[in-house]
């Protein structure tokens, strides 16, 4: 089939899906899925970009992701000046004698030649720097986190408007993907899926224990927000007016205290749709910029370039093509891309919550889309990220459903139909599992493959 | 006389909560690392779906332990599990084979590359962790029973008059038994038996072990029967010493792997190494050294904080931090040599 139609077709069936969801549900679900299935495009897009154009075996994505999330509270919390005051001063001598002690390590490790005396000067190093910096912190550490505790304890941010916490979020991940790179890059495949694996465990043990810089596992919440509240739309005249036209019908035959009572449950309906709708516009325009801009790098000469290291390391080196370069360059970039979707997630939240971060649901299942979705196809991470986070949340009602008809001739009150009912939530686990095998097995390019031109004389 | 006791004293609390302590959990990770490091040797991919397919086979156990216990069956001091654990190894098995029939072999025919099947174990891990929360959910399930201790702390500060007791649980002591038995056993199997060569030889070349007849799938098969019964045993013996939860097996996969590529992949010596070598060190960072520097030093040195290099909570980080110093300087981990 035509890979164009193709294309149209299943993501005609993905509206169709949502329009089901929107009549048989209610469009406050659709949307919610819809604005969360955007995010996990953007996080597949990422993906995509370093297994799909240049074949990294990256599953680190979780740590990405969270330090996007991070990076939404400390651009858009109001700093707090008594926890600056109490501990800020320890913390920036910590800080400097981190620095000073890794550039040591690094001037080290350029200067001495590789044996036993170069690991041994590090491992001095790294332990004579170790106790000074723990001096400063520790005191720095209990000061700001003693600062109101039950609802500060930690250093809070900048506040700056929360949108630039995406580009920050960006540049977060980029700056941990290009030091996770130097460090892990030269491994081949499997070992680096776990180095990056046990890396981005790491980065979230960090933001669930530095309760200074992140509060851990206390979360933060009440992030503001890049759209209009609810609350504060409720009482505006215009929107109030709009919903007022748009359901003239239904009004037009009421009048008086019946009148406003329908107008009122309109209008607070109506204001959810409004945010929900208001997030869905913001998304869609940071994943049309980023979808534009990646397809366009993967027809650019440079996308060859990847595509050539990725189908044949060997020759493309020959061919003069700086492999470690090319390979933290996409690296860097993709976890920039996991880094933003990670900041527009927290974003929608409105609070960052450490424990949530599973890699389950941000690691493997953005692995999931890319795969099913078609890896090496922009069009089909997209598509991946719809599908798989549509039915990762459509599961359990689906799986209750199914449960509840397939074991409808047991009595209401039958132990193994009331287990199966409440175990029906870890079907999706069951489902995306048999799904992603499914796909590699019968169809190993995904839903949509990648599509390779050829040029000069083939037919 | 008083020194001497201080430095038993101290001598007594970290054997209490550094050494005893690690070397169960060492010989946990030993055998949990040593599945690893067979299916890297054999099949040629880090296994993702280890650590759930631990959580299967306890489970197994768990559901088995239940009915006998409801039986009124047991052990007497002993933990009841112990006797559930041979039916529910031969389950874990049959579950092991399906799942290579069903999902492997079709890759090894193809001879995809390594990447491909770690992917299609992510598969298999979600395909294992979803049965496993389906059955028994994701909750903390307990199914110890028996004696608790070998020795109390109690009667081991009056049986020696000292101030730190010494306890050792029937789990720990389980452990480190049935993993020593484990371990001379597969040794005994991989240097001395027909098949334990064959294994050895397809791991060092497959292409020269094909031509002198070895048959291949029978080979995998030896190794998927012997990662379930260690998965098992190892899972159950981690559920008797802490607790079963299907997530805490899933993030165990992650010392699996640090024990295994710390002691060098594909290396069942190097596995028991690196477990050993990964428990201690997540231990004793992790442990705070306030008492143990009190009881050594004079009174006045006595220090203020908690003497803790890193707080508990960074234990998972412990194991990878090791994991990539290793990967770093020494990539092929402590043991070099060939695979198996």
């Amino acid at each position: 089939m035509n890979p164009t139609l193709r294309a149209v077709m299943l993501f005609s069936l993905m509206a169709g899906l949502f329009l089901i969801v929107g009549f048989g549900q209610s469009w406050s679900v659709a949307l919610t899925i819809f604005n969360l299935c955007l995010i996990s495009a953007v996080m597949a897009l990422g993906v995509n970009i370093q297994w799909g154009y240049a074949g990294l075996f990256n599953v680190g994505t979780m740590g990405f992701v969270a330090l996007g999330g991070v990076a939404a509270v400390l651009v858009s919390k109001a700093p707090i000046t008594d926890a600056w005051v109490a501990g800020g001063g320890d913390l920036a001598i910590a800080a400097v004698l981190t620095i000073l002690t890794i550039a040591a390590v690094v001037l080290t490790y350029r200067r001495t030649e590789k044996g036993p005396i170069r690991n041994l000067a590090i491992t001095a190093i790294i332990v004579l720097g170790y106790f000074p910096i723990r001096l400063f912190y520790d005191p720095a550490v209990l000061a700001i986190e003693a600062v109101r505790p039950a609802y500060e304890g930690y250093l809070g941010g900048l506040g700056l408007p929360i949108l630039f916490s995406w580009v920050v979020g960006g540049f977060f991940a980029a700056g941990a993907a290009w030091v996770v790179g130097k460090i892990a890059l030269g491994l081949r495949s499997d070992y680096l899926a776990i180095a990056t694996l046990g890396i981005s465990e790491i980065i979230i043990a960090i933001i669930k224990n530095e309760d200074w810089l992140t509060r851990g596992v206390k979360n933060v919440s009440g992030l503001p927000r890049p759209v209009p509240y609810e609350v504060d739309l409720q009482q505006t005249d215009w929107f109030i007016d709009a919903v007022a036209n748009l359901n003239d019908g239904v009004l037009a035959a009421l009048t008086g205290t019946e009148r406003t009572g329908v107008l009122n449950q309109l209008v607070i309906e109506s204001s959810s749709i409004f945010v929900k709708l208001s997030y869905s516009g913001l998304f869609i325009v940071v994943l049309i910029i980023i979808f534009t801009l990646s397809t366009r790098a993967l027809n650019s000469p440079w996308g060859r370039m990847m595509r050539a290291i990725r189908d044949n390391e060997i020759s493309a080196n020959a061919m003069g093509k700086n492999i470690t370069g090319r390979h933290l360059q996409v690296f860097v970039i993709g976890s920039a891309i996991v880094g933003i979707a990670g900041a527009m997630l927290t974003t929608l939240d409105g609070q960052l919550t450490p424990g949530t971060y599973n890699p389950l649901r941000f690691t493997f299942l953005v692995w999931v889309m890319v795969i099913v979705g078609g890896s090496g196809n922009n069009m089909g991470a997209v598509l991946g990220g719809f599908f798989i986070w549509f039915f990762w949340i459509e599961a359990e009602p689906i799986g209750v459903w199914f449960i509840d008809f397939s074991t409808s001739w047991m009595a209401g009150d039958n132990p193994v139909r009331l287990h199966l009912m409440n175990s029906a939530q870890h079907m999706r686990l069951l489902i995306m599992g048999v799904v992603l095998l499914l796909v590699m097995r019968f169809n190993p390019g995904g839903l949509l493959p990648e599509v390779t031109k050829r040029f000069g004389a083939q037919k | 006389m008083d020194i001497f006791t201080d430095i038993l004293n101290a001598l007594v609390l970290v054997s209490n909560f550094i050494i005893v302590p690690s070397i169960a959990y060492g010989a946990q990770l030993a055998l949990g690392a040593l599945g690893v490091t067979l299916i890297y040797a054999i099949l040629r991919f880090a296994n993702f779906a280890h650590g759930d397919f631990m959580a299967f086979g306890t489970m197994v156990t768990v559901l088995i332990t239940w009915w006998l216990q409801s039986m009124g069956i047991g052990l007497g001091p002993l933990p009841t599990a112990l006797l559930a654990l041979p039916p529910a190894i031969a389950i874990t098995i049959v579950a092991a084979l399906i799942m290579d029939r069903s999902v492997y072999r079709f890759y090894r025919k193809k001879r995809s590359p390594p990447a491909i099947f770690v992917i299609a174990s992510i598969g298999v891990m979600f395909v294992t962790n979803g049965i496993v929360r389906f059955i028994i959910g994701p909750n903390d399930q307990r199914f110890a029973d028996g004696e608790r201790f070998i020795i109390k702390a109690r009667a081991f500060k009056q049986m020696t008059g000292l101030n730190e007791g010494l306890s050792i649980k029937v789990s720990q002591g389980l452990t480190v038994g049935i993993a020593i038995i484990l371990v001379m056993v597969l040794f005994w199997f991989l240097n001395r038996t027909r098949t334990g060569k064959a294994m050895r030889a397809y791991s060092d070349n497959e292409d020269l072990a094909l031509l002198s007849g070895i048959d291949p799938e029978k080979v995998v098969m030896v190794t998927w029967i012997i990662t379930a019964a260690l998965t098992t045993i190892a899972g159950t013996l981690y559920g008797l010493d802490k607790s079963f939860k299907p997530f805490t097996y899933f993030q165990l996969l992650l010392p699996f792997f640090a024990a295994a590529i710390v002691g060098g992949i594909g290396k069942p010596v190097g596995a028991i190494i690196g477990g050993f070598v990964i428990a201690f060190s997540e231990i004793s960072i992790t442990y705070a050294y306030k008492k143990f520097l009190t009881y050594l030093t004079p009174e006045s040195w006595a220090p203020e904080g908690l003497v803790q290099l890193l707080s508990t909570d960074y234990k998972f980080a412990v194991s990878f931090i090791i994991l990539v110093v290793v990967l770093l300087v020494r990539p092929t981990g402590i043991v070099k040599g060939k695979v198996i």
